[in-house]
């Protein structure tokens, strides 16, 4: 079909797990020693110890022109394997893919960009790198810097811009590409939020022209409100391709039935709870309360077992961590066993909305080992004192926290100002 | 709309559109070296004369150590000189091929992330390689003009030599580079290879005074550049030997035909385990 701008049938792609690494010759001589003096000796050799790892199973799936496509998934579910490929950096193992148009990909910010170059010359290069001719660049120049609202900075080395601005800068370029197609992968997560609505903004202004989009995020919210149809990954396979709402309740649906599936090697959370200072569970906590987080875990005495917790607002933003591990060199008891673990904290002022906490087990060091996304999810309220009573939310983007530090203390310096001349 | 360009990816396909790409990113190959060749002296306080106290201090060593002390013959040129035209060469030629030899992987961030043919990278390291070496070799002219050797129409020739020794250190760095992505002991080869170069090509000395070295030296494909390049920039004093000169020719398209080949065949996992 002429409308189709990707179509993608059967892509598979292995990884071999030994070649990740450096090898280092000498392993490979040692290893290649090790065969002949077996085979001289007429034993069969143990095979190669590489071992196999498949990213990507038999994923097909097409996409319109003009159309604005998600793929989710959780970590390590192929997602960003699957830009790879589209992207040509690496090539599949099976299968083929057809891509109709300028395809133009995003997966980090600011690739190629040179510290010591100035911004002007960072827009050339990037540029050039993402496969823009220096005519092209030139015509669009003015456009990415005001775009990127970096104009006093244009002669300014990159490497002392604020990374905000770093951001900017290299999204901008990128935006201005004017691919047939852009693959997008988790650039929203930087940037500050008025930026973030610009690249949405300039997202669906693509979008709008008739170009097609594929883009990757963890950000559910993000998902939602650009995309209409989502392929979702899990484990390298395809578990569904549909209308965005539908791929995203399946994917929070299989992500609660992972976390009560799941248990960690060495120390598991049987029960989670977040307790007020009556040892009640409610729903909303009022920044500023103490509030009590109870945890039951198993440990089989790893001496450098420990829990963490992570706070999120439930849309992939992580806003802070608790980790007695890192923090205080605190470790589960290294007797093997059932805890009870109970924590006082006092909950932080935050603007008014749903709130979760992923709480994990750790070995210090090592990772985590029991991981649970979300396992707790709770309310806060905060209210504006005044007659409006308005709700500070941070959907009009005033930010997560509530930061209520008094009122500014007023001196005076000078009685009598003298007037303007 | 229906013009735009398919493009099919399967495995074992990126041949299919190698070379149209190359020619359509060769805008990319001039802006990463005018980067390389811009960071290069960036915060160094004498900036690009560096690129002059090299090739000046190596030539009063291997003036010292060859002419002075060893007494080689200098064939009726004056020593500096010979080695100035020695030395010319074989900068062009370390820098270009220890720059391709490590470009892949200084460059590994580009190659993980985004899509361009692979050899733009080892190619725009020749580039500036040329770049370093336009100064010393202008300046050449005043001073061979101040031992009174002035430039001829041979002078006319010398792109050949440098684009021969282009060729050789490209083939050269072509391996090491393609190897060093798997195997990272090359980075430590390609040192030592210009260490016991510098001395085993005659950059220091001339060769048609040593009758019993010569057919082992003119192995080295670098010899028949050197001896190509004191052709052109001293004249009438120095000659040029045919059968030297094609065994480097043949050494050398051996070493580019091989470096591509091997670059080819394995750039397609590059990016999986750089």
């Amino acid at each position: 079909m002429a409308s189709l701008a990707i179509s993608v049938e059967g892509l598979s792609k292995r990884y071999e797990l030994g070649h990740l690494q450096h090898d280092t010759l000498r392993d490979q001589l040692a290893h290649k020693g090790r065969s002949l003096i077996a085979a001289l000796r007429g034993r069969a050799h143990a095979k190669s110890t590489t071992e196999e790892f498949w990213a990507l199973q038999d994923v097909s799936f097409s996409v319109e022109k003009g159309e604005v496509l998600g793929v989710i998934g959780r970590n390590g579910a192929g997602k960003s394997t699957l830009l790879k490929i589209l992207s040509r950096i690496t090539e599949p193992t099976h299968g083929t893919i057809r891509v109709r148009g300028r395809v133009a990909s995003l997966l980090e910010v600011g690739t190629g960009f040179h510290p010591e170059l100035t911004g002007r010359d960072n827009i050339f290069l990037n540029g050039a790198l993402l496969g823009m001719r220096r005519e092209e660049i030139r015509r669009k120049f003015d456009a990415i810097v005001s775009f990127a609202e970096v104009e006093q900075f244009l002669d300014t080395p990159v490497k002392r811009y604020s990374s905000g601005m770093y951001v900017r800068l290299a999204f901008a370029v990128a935006a201005h590409l004017e691919p047939d197609i852009l693959i997008v992968d988790e650039v929203l997560a930087v940037g500050d939020a008025g930026f973030q609505q610009k690249c949405l903004g300039k997202m669906n202004e693509v979008a709008d022209s008739g170009r097609t989009i594929l883009f990757v995020s963890h950000n559910i919210n993000a998902i939602r409100s650009l995309t209409t149809r989502c392929v979702y990954l899990k484990r390298g396979t395809m578990e569904f391709v549909g209308p965005t709402a539908e791929s995203i309740d399946l994917y929070t649906k299989n992500l609660r039935a992972d976390r009560a599936s799941t248990s960690g090697q060495h120390a598991s959370i049987l029960r989670a709870a977040l307790v007020d200072v009556s040892g009640m569970e409610t729903p909303t906590f009022p920044g500023g309360d103490f509030a009590f987080l109870k945890l039951l875990v198993e440990t089989d005495g790893h001496p450098l077992a420990s829990v963490e917790a992570t706070l999120t607002d439930l849309a992939g933003t992580t806003l802070g961590l608790y980790s007695p591990g890192h923090f205080a060199e605190w470790r589960l008891p290294a007797a093997a066993g059932v805890y009870e673990l109970s924590l006082k904290l006092r909950m932080p002022r935050l603007a008014t909305g749903n709130y979760g906490f992923d709480l994990s087990t750790t070995i210090h060091g090592f990772g985590s080992d029991h991981y649970l996304s979300d396992a707790l999810v709770f309310g806060s309220e905060s209210r504006v004192n005044h007659p409006g009573q308005w709700e500070l939310r941070k959907e009009y983007n005033v930010g997560h926290f509530i930061m209520d530090e008094g009122v500014p203390v007023a001196t005076l310096v000078d009685q009598s100002p003298s007037p303007c001349p | 709309m229906n013009e735009a360009p398919e493009v099919v990816i399967s495995a074992g396909r990126s041949e299919a559109h190698y070379w149209r790409d190359l020619w359509r990113y060769r805008e990319l190959l001039g802006f990463l070296a005018w980067r390389d060749v811009k960071v290069r002296y960036k915060q160094a306080v004498l900036g690009a004369s560096w690129a002059l106290i090299q090739p000046l201090v190596q030539t009063l060593l291997l003036t010292f150590v060859f002419g002075t002390l060893a007494k080689m013959p200098n064939g009726s040129v004056p020593y500096p000189l010979l080695v100035l035209a020695g030395i010319l060469p074989w900068q062009l030629f370390s820098s270009a091929f220890s720059g391709a030899g490590g470009s892949l992987v200084s460059n590994s961030n580009l190659i993980s992330k985004v899509y361009f043919p692979r050899l733009i990278v080892p190619l725009s390291a020749l580039a500036v390689a040329l770049v370093d070496m336009s100064v010393p070799l202008v300046l050449t002219i005043p001073c061979a003009a101040f031992y009174g050797i002035f430039p001829t129409w041979r002078l006319a020739v010398l792109p050949v030599f440098i684009v021969g020794a282009l060729l050789i250190a490209l083939g050269a760095g072509l391996w090491i580079t393609a190897l060093t992505v798997k195997y990272r002991d090359f980075r430590f080869i390609s040192p030592f290879i210009l260490q016991i170069g510098i001395f085993v090509t005659p950059v220091g000395y001339r060769t048609d005074n040593l009758p019993h070295w010569r057919a082992i030296l003119s192995l080295n494909p670098l010899t028949g550049m050197i001896q190509g390049f004191r052709w052109c920039i001293l004249g009438g004093n120095t000659e040029i030997s045919a059968i030297g000169l094609a065994i480097s020719s043949i050494v050398g398209i051996v070493l580019v035909a091989t470096g591509l080949w091997y670059f080819r065949h394995t750039e397609r996992r590059f990016a999986d385990i750089i």
